[in-house]
This record gives C-alpha cells, structure tokens and sequence, in this order.
C-alpha cells in the first residue's frame, strides 16, 4: 500500500514537472533565431517591381540574350498568363501577387562586367559567403568542392572552372553558358520541364534569372563533387533559378545544392527549374539541402518555396538519384521526378522532410515508368512538429510498354506532437501487367520505449529525440555525400529543437 | 454536351408526381437537394474522389426513371418508410454528404425509401436480404435509398444484392445510410452481379456511436460500371469498422471504390482490406482516405489494397491516402500491384495442372482473403463458389435468381 502511494506520488511530481518542461521548450523555440538570418549590404540593382511583358524584355535584354530566348521567355510568360494558380497542394498558399515582386536583383551590378579575380567581389559579399561557409578561396583546395554560387540573380563566381574545363566538363552559370554554349542550351533547355509544364514552371520559363548548367562529354566520371549555393538576398526579388544538367553517355556526375535565405517577414518566392538529362550508361546524383528561412514561431513570413525538378532518363541504363533534405521554408512545394524512358534505366528517391512551427510541406516524388525492366525506389520521411503539416505525395505511373518495371516506395511520418498533421497521398497508375509496384506507409508518434530507454540511461528527452529522429532518417542521410550530410544532420537537430516536451 | 441538363429538366417536369409518390420526410428536403444538383452539376475528372469515373458519360444515355414501387414483405424489422414504426426524420438525409452530386440527384429523384430499423437490444439472426432485381423494356434509371437504424445494442446482418437482365441498360443510383446507435454490430454485404450494360453508382453513409462495431463488405463480381463510395464516421469511442472489398473485372469493366474512414473520436479501430484482379481491358480504381481528427488519440487503422493486373491491356489506379492531424496513432497502409507469381504457377503446371486452370486457383487464393472475412456461414460458402466460377469463367449469375422464373 505504501509503496503505491509512494509510486503515485512520484507521479504526480512529475506530472507536475512535465508542463513547466514543456514551456521551456516552448519558449526555446520562440526565443531561437533563424541562424542564416542576416542581410548583406551590397549595391544591388533591382528592376521595378512588376511583371509585363516589358519586363521579360528588360531581363533578356540585361543578360544579353539571343531572340530565340527572348522568344522562349515570352511564350511563356503568354501561356502563363492564361493560367491560375494551383490550389491542389495540401499547403494554404497564399494568394501571390506577381505584381509586388521585382524580377531581377543583380548584386555584381556595381562592377558591370562580371568580376574576374577574387578581389573584385564585394568584400560585404565575401563575408556573407564566409557565414555561409561557401568554401570558396582558400578552402577550395581543402573542400575540393567546386562552386557555383548564385547569389540573388547573378552567379558570383564559378570556381575549379578551370580544372573541370580540362576534362571538357561545363560548369558554369546558365547565362554564360547561353553566350558560349547557345547551342547546346538551345538543344536542352526546356526539353525536360516544358514551358508550358505548369503554372509555376510557365512563370520560371518567363523570367528566370540565372542558375547552373552542367554538362559533362562522353564517358567522364566527374573528378569532384559539382555544388552551388542560392541564396535570396534582396528584398521581394522573387529567386527564379533555372539548372540545367546534361549527362551524355557513360558518365557521372555528382551535384549538390543548397539554400538559404535571411530573415523577412514578407514571404519570399522562389520558384526554380531544374532539369537533368541523362544518356545512355550515364548516371546523376542530385542531392539538395534546402534550410530557406521558415518563418518564425507564430509562421509569419518565410518563404515560398514552388519547385519544379525531372530528370529525364533518355538513355539505356541510365541512373538517377535524387536525395533532399528539406528543413526550411513556410511552404514547400517539390516533387523531384524521373521520367524512365530508358529501358533497364533505374531512379532513386530519397527524402527527409522536417517541418517545425507553422511550416507546411507537400513533397514527394513521380516516377514514369516508359521503358522496360525500369526500376524505380522512393524512401520518404516525414517528420512533423510543433503545428506544421508535412504532406507525402507521389505518383508511380507504369505505361504500357513498360514491361518488367519494379517499384517500391515506403513512406514513414513520424508525429512529435499533437498540433501537427502528417499525410500520405501516394498514387499509383498501373496499365501494364508485368508491373510490380508496392506502396506502404506507416504514421506514428515517437516510440515511447525508445524514449524510455535513453531516459534510463541518462539521456535528457530532447537529446534522446535527437537521436531517435537521427536515426530514423539514416536511410537518406547516408545517401547524402559526406560533407552534406554531416550539415543535414546538424540542421535536422536544430529544426526540432524545443518540439518535444 | 453536359449530361446534367436532361436530369434537370426530368426532375422540372416530373417533380410533382414523384412527390406525390413519395412521402412528406423525403419531400422536405427535395428541393434542396435539387438545387444543390443544379448549381454543382455532375462532378469532372478535375473533382478528387471522381477522378477515375467520367460520370457525365454514364448519365449521358437517355433513361426513363423508375418508379415501380416497393415490395416489402412482411417483416418485422423492414419497412417502406412510409409505414415507419419511429419518426425518421431525425435520420433522413442526415448523414449523407450533401455536397455530394450524385447524393443530391439520388434525394432528389428518389420516390421512396426502405427502412431497416432494428430495435433496442434485438439480435436478428437471419440476415435480412435485399434483394434489388433490374428489368424492363427501355433503358431505365433506378434511384434506390436505403435507411438503416440500429437502435442501442442492436444486432443484424443485411445482405443486398444487385442482379439484371442482360437485355437492357440500366444505370443505378444508390444513397445507404447507417445509423449505429451505441453498442450495435451490423454486416452490411453488398454483392453485385449486374451486366456489362449497368452502371452503378452507389454512396454508402455510416455513423457510428459508442463501442459499435460495423462491417461493410462489398463485392462486385460481374459488372458494367461500378462506382461504390463508403464514408464511414466513427463518432463514438471504441468504435470499430471493417470495411472489405472485392473486384473482379474482365471485359472493359469498370470498378471504382471510394472510401474515407474519419476518426473524429479517440480510441477507435478501422481496418480496410480491398482487393481486386482486373483482366482484359477492365479498369480498377481505389481511392481509401483514412482521415484522423486532432482528438482522435489512439486511433489504431490499417488498410490494405492489393491487386492482380491478369493482362496487358487492364489498368490499375489505386491511391491510399492518410491524413493524420493526431499524434498518438498507429495508422499504417500498404498498397501492391502485381502479377502471379511465375514460380508457383510453374509448380502447378509441372504438376499436370493447365494453365488456364492454374490461373484460376491463384486468383482464387488471392481473392480468398476477402472472402474468409464474410462471418455468416452460408454466405461465405456461397461467395466462395461464385468467385471460383467467376474466374473459370463459367459464371452462372442466373443460377439462383428468381427473376426469370417466376
């Protein structure tokens, strides 16, 4: 009898303790600061807010485009004017207007022609990339990472371009490469993701500012890892990057791209392109850490982040991997896609979504399955806290000649607690009966034994959470290259600091 | 062409003697319900849960609306509505989605409704059978209703079957609706053997109270184009709901389930388990949404679609969603797609067993799952059969109608 009323004591205690835990957490969260929130203070020259066709002319005509660009702009931007808005997400995006946004921010502007050596940047741009920890400079050699920064409209600086152009690889920005390399952009711009493709990608098309592009020559093995760095600088300049990435035969290359932007209460809009296409034996890598800044605790501004990425698996053999990890943004909207025309052509999906506050998520992917003997996987994890939404939603479509495909997609969320919402809208469009597709998901809340356990061996709850959470999205982190992923790991830790109590 | 202006006109024409048929509960909210139809219209492929189905192309053909009436036999626990033992209006049109398009035409065109009531604490063993049998000269539209009270701790099993004549087309509209009070345990079988002329579209309502426990099973063996919605609302704790599906489709058929189980209350059980096999040229769809309220703690729910694409030419859509707005819930789903496996029809067919024959008893197997979960006995026995012989192809539907015989 005693002990019980000892046990239920002790209960209380620490029933007792639990709520002032919890606004501690609580306050922790309201109290922490968006780490990459700062603006620098560089000349840019922004053009006036707006979009008409006037502007799509300004911008050609700034980047020093060819008619049949200008040309692609402009059909766009008509064909994008006849659309609305989507609102099938399982996001509230609010109502855009494309009219408050000014369309082209150039940072470099100050310097006319772009800069050559390294001294010619904006030394308040340099320091900006330093908080970034771009290594560019000295900690190139180090990092061996070659990149491209974009920074606003303009790609800053191109680094290792040199040592890449030896291999007869191209990396640079998607404006210089219209000027040196206008065919091949011509052959593939647009090829993957059409104009026309969508709302948002009809508006990219119009507008787009700048952006990498890749190429790498028959049977090369890119020597180092490619990486670029967006980052939404100005005020209301919406970030209309455009990546283009073309893999011809037998080759590889690995890219990675991250992005951040500083803290504003407006919402930011960014809605990129990225294509990839990929030649027969070749394969692509594709990994993204995305941290744009999510809004603050109550969900006021952050940014909107409206995404269109598809590889295009041409080739015979070919192999795509996408993996993302995706922490930031008030609203994301990405469903990185692999169109499998290739026959024995094989896609990969890897994802970790987090989504803290008020963030809402509705990502996921879309594999088309053409060719036959195509193999595709999709590994998503969600994890949602705090009063976020944090949305699954793929599509596996088999065609009908595609004899022999295999699919296998699992879809976890994990819910650390009660004001959040975790859904799974996966589709999958069969028409061929040699198809093998399997589909499954589980949603629940963190395993209280885990928690238990790490608890008895000393570990404080939050710690423990991090840990589990860590564990839970190993499957992707692992598939990230190593100096990304010791960066996702940090940022999932810091995403979900102060949800749980 | 829209489809909808002929139903609008029908109903501006023939709204007066349908009400005189009727009675004054159905009529109360026909008007309603029709002006929700005239502003909605039929709903496009753009509209999320019918986006398998071209329901405009279904309603396009000219029908004449039936209004044969009820037969009902004496019974105690089945009713026209007009001699209801209690007072439905409570219950009429409550819990059915009045947004819905096809809900609204079915309440406005329908003339009268049946009414299975089974009374506080009554165990009725027989299962009470339904049975709705299609025939006619001219292409015909039926609109059905059927109500469905379960009083506190009441116990029934209603089977519904759907059987026609080959000769005509016929298209269906079907509005159920499901009271459970507290403590009730029902099993709802639907068993559709129609022709490849029939289209069906039918709504399934379900509320349930306290610790009930519901199972909706809904077999469609032989068809034209099959539309089956089942909204399930657990609004009492320890609520439990079983819904099951089979789906045969050959020829160019046409079968579409639609499910959404919503937990709004904590500690309830949901389980889904649909399956299909579609062959030749037949299309399959599942779309099941397993939504669950920010209260609904300890929701336990699983669902499960597994198909068997037998041919080229067939096309599988299925679509398991979760939204899940608690955090303390074990939901799970898992969907496949696939083909027979090669190494067991090998094993069979080294055996001496054709082919054709081998096929068979692997569908057989695959479909077998469903069908073990029919409770009743005979039922069981008899589904058993009727799908063996479905995928021999000897499919008998006539064998034990009574529709020609009489």
């Amino acid at each position: 009898m005693k002990n019980n009323n000892e046990q239920q004591n002790n209960n209380k205690e620490r029933n007792n303790e639990r709520p002032q835990e919890k606004n501690e957490f609580v306050r922790s969260v309201a109290e922490k600061m968006y780490e990459f929130g700062f603006t620098t203070d560089v000349h840019t020259e922004i053009i006036d807010k707006g979009l008409n066709e006037d502007v799509v002319r300004l911008i050609s005509q700034k980047k020093g485009e060819p008619e049949w660009l200008l040309q692609f702009r402009l059909d766009a931007y008509r064909y994008w004017l006849t659309q609305q808005q989507p609102e099938w997400g399982h996001v509230h995006l609010p109502e855009i207007d494309y009219q408050a946004i000014s369309y082209y921010a150039d940072p470099t502007a100050k310097s006319k022609k772009g800069p050559e050596t390294v001294d010619e940047i904006d030394p308040e741009l340099m320091k900006t990339f330093d908080k970034l920890g771009i290594p560019l400079e000295e900690r190139l050699a180090l990092s061996g990472t070659a990149v491209d920064a974009v920074m606003d409209s303009v790609s800053v600086k191109t680094t290792f371009k040199e040592k890449l152009s030896e291999k007869g690889i191209i990396f640079c920005s998607i404006s210089e490469a219209v000027k040196q390399y206008p065919d091949l952009v011509r052959q593939y711009l647009g090829t993957v993701v059409p104009p026309r493709d969508n709302y948002f990608a009809a508006l990219n098309s119009a507008v787009f500012s700048d952006g990498s592009f890749v190429y790498i020559p028959k049977n090369t093995r890119c020597p180092m890892e490619l990486s670029t760095y967006f980052r939404i600088n100005a005020r209301n300049t919406g970030q209309f990057e455009r990546t283009l990435i073309v893999c011809d035969e037998g080759s590889y290359v690995s890219y990675l791209e991250g992005c951040t932007a500083p803290m504003r209460d407006e919402n930011q809009l960014h809605a990129a392109i990225v294509e990839i296409v990929i030649n027969d034996h070749a394969e692509v890598k594709y990994s993204t850490v995305q941290n744009w800044y999510p809004g603050d605790a109550e969900g006021k501004g952050g940014v909107l982040n409206l995404v269109t990425k598809r590889g295009d698996l041409r080739g015979v053999n070919s192999k795509l991997s996408w993996t993302q990890v995706e922490t930031g943004s008030a609203i994301t909207w990405k469903y990185p896609s692999c169109v499998l025309r290739g026959d024995n052509s094989q896609a990969e999906f890897y994802s970790v979504a987090v989504t803290n506050n008020h963030q809402e998520a509705d990502t996921g992917t879309k594999m088309i399955h053409l060719g036959k003997n195509t193999r595709s996987t999709i590994i998503s994890k969600g994890i949602s806290a705090g009063y976020s939404e944090n949305s699954y939603r793929g599509l596996v479509r088999v065609g009908k000649q595609a004899d022999g495909a295999r699919n296998y997609s699992s879809c976890d969320s994990l819910l650390l607690g009660s004001n959040c919402g975790a859904h799974t809208f996966p589709y999958m469009d069969i028409h061929n009966n040699t198809a093998t597709v399997e589909h499954e998901a589980t949603t629940s809340k963190i395993n209280e034994d885990q928690l238990f356990y790490c608890n008895q061996r000393g570990i404080s709850t939050e710690e423990a959470v991090g840990l589990i959470v860590n564990g839970y999205a190993k499957d992707v982190i692992n598939k990230l290259p190593m100096e990304f992923a010791v960066e996702a790991q940090k940022l999932l830790n810091v995403s979900l600091e102060g949800s749980v109590g | 062409m829209k489809s909808e202006q002929q139903y609008i006109e029908l109903y501006q024409e023939a709204a007066s003697i349908i009400k005189a048929k009727s009675c004054p509960v159905m009529n109360a909210v026909r008007n309603e319900a029709f002006s929700t139809f005239q502003c909605l219209g039929f709903p496009s492929k753009k509209v999320e849960r019918y986006k398998y189905t071209d329901v405009d192309a279904a309603f396009a053909p000219n029908y004449g609306i039936s209004l044969s009436p009820l037969t009902v036999k004496p019974s105690s626990y089945i009713f026209n509505i007009k001699d209801a033992p209690i007072d439905v209006t409570p219950y009429y049109h409550r819990v059915a989605d009045v947004t819905d398009a096809i809900t609204a035409l079915n309440t406005a065109l329908v003339h009268e409704t049946l009414l299975v009531y089974v009374p506080k604490n009554t165990v009725v063993e027989d299962p009470v059978v339904v049975d709705n049998y299609l025939r006619g000269t001219a292409a015909t539209m039926m609109n059905r209703r059927v109500l469905i009270v379960m009083e506190q701790g009441a116990k029934a099993t209603i089977v519904m079957n759907d059987k026609a004549t080959d000769k005509q087309q016929y298209l269906t509209t079907q509005v159920v609706e499901v009271y459970c009070h507290d403590n009730a345990t029902l099993d709802l079988y639907e068993i559709e053997e129609t022709t490849p002329l029939c289209a069906r579209f039918s709504n399934v309502y379900i509320r349930e109270g306290r610790d009930c426990s519901v199972k909706h099973n809904v077999f469609t063996l032989f068809n034209g184009l099959t539309r089956n919605l089942c909204d399930v609302y657990l609004q009492g704790e320890h609520g439990e709901v079983t819904l099951n599906g089979c789906a045969i489709g050959s020829g160019s058929r046409h079968i579409d389930n639609n499910t959404l189980i919503h937990h709004q209350v904590p500690q309830c059980v949901s389980r889904e388990c649909y399956k299909y096999v579609v062959d030749d040229k037949s299309v399959g769809a599942f779309a099941g949404k397993i939504l669950v309220d920010k209260d609904a703690q300890k929701t336990s729910s699983h669902e499960t679609n597994a198909n068997l694409c037998a041919s080229s030419d067939a096309r599988m859509y299925t679509q398991p969603m979760l939204e899940i707005y608690a955090d303390d819930v074990k939901c799970a789903h898992g969907s496949t797609v696939g083909v027979m496996d090669e190494a067991a029809l090998f094993y069979m067919r080294q055996r001496g067993i054709p082919e054709d024959e081998a096929r068979a008893l692997l569908k057989n197997a695959f479909m077998g799952e469903v069908v073990d979960q029919v409770k009743n006995e005979a039922l069981r026995q008899k589904l058993y059969v009727k799908v063996e012989k479905r995928f021999r192809g000897d499919f008998e539907k006539c064998e034990d109608c009574q529709l020609c015989k009489k």
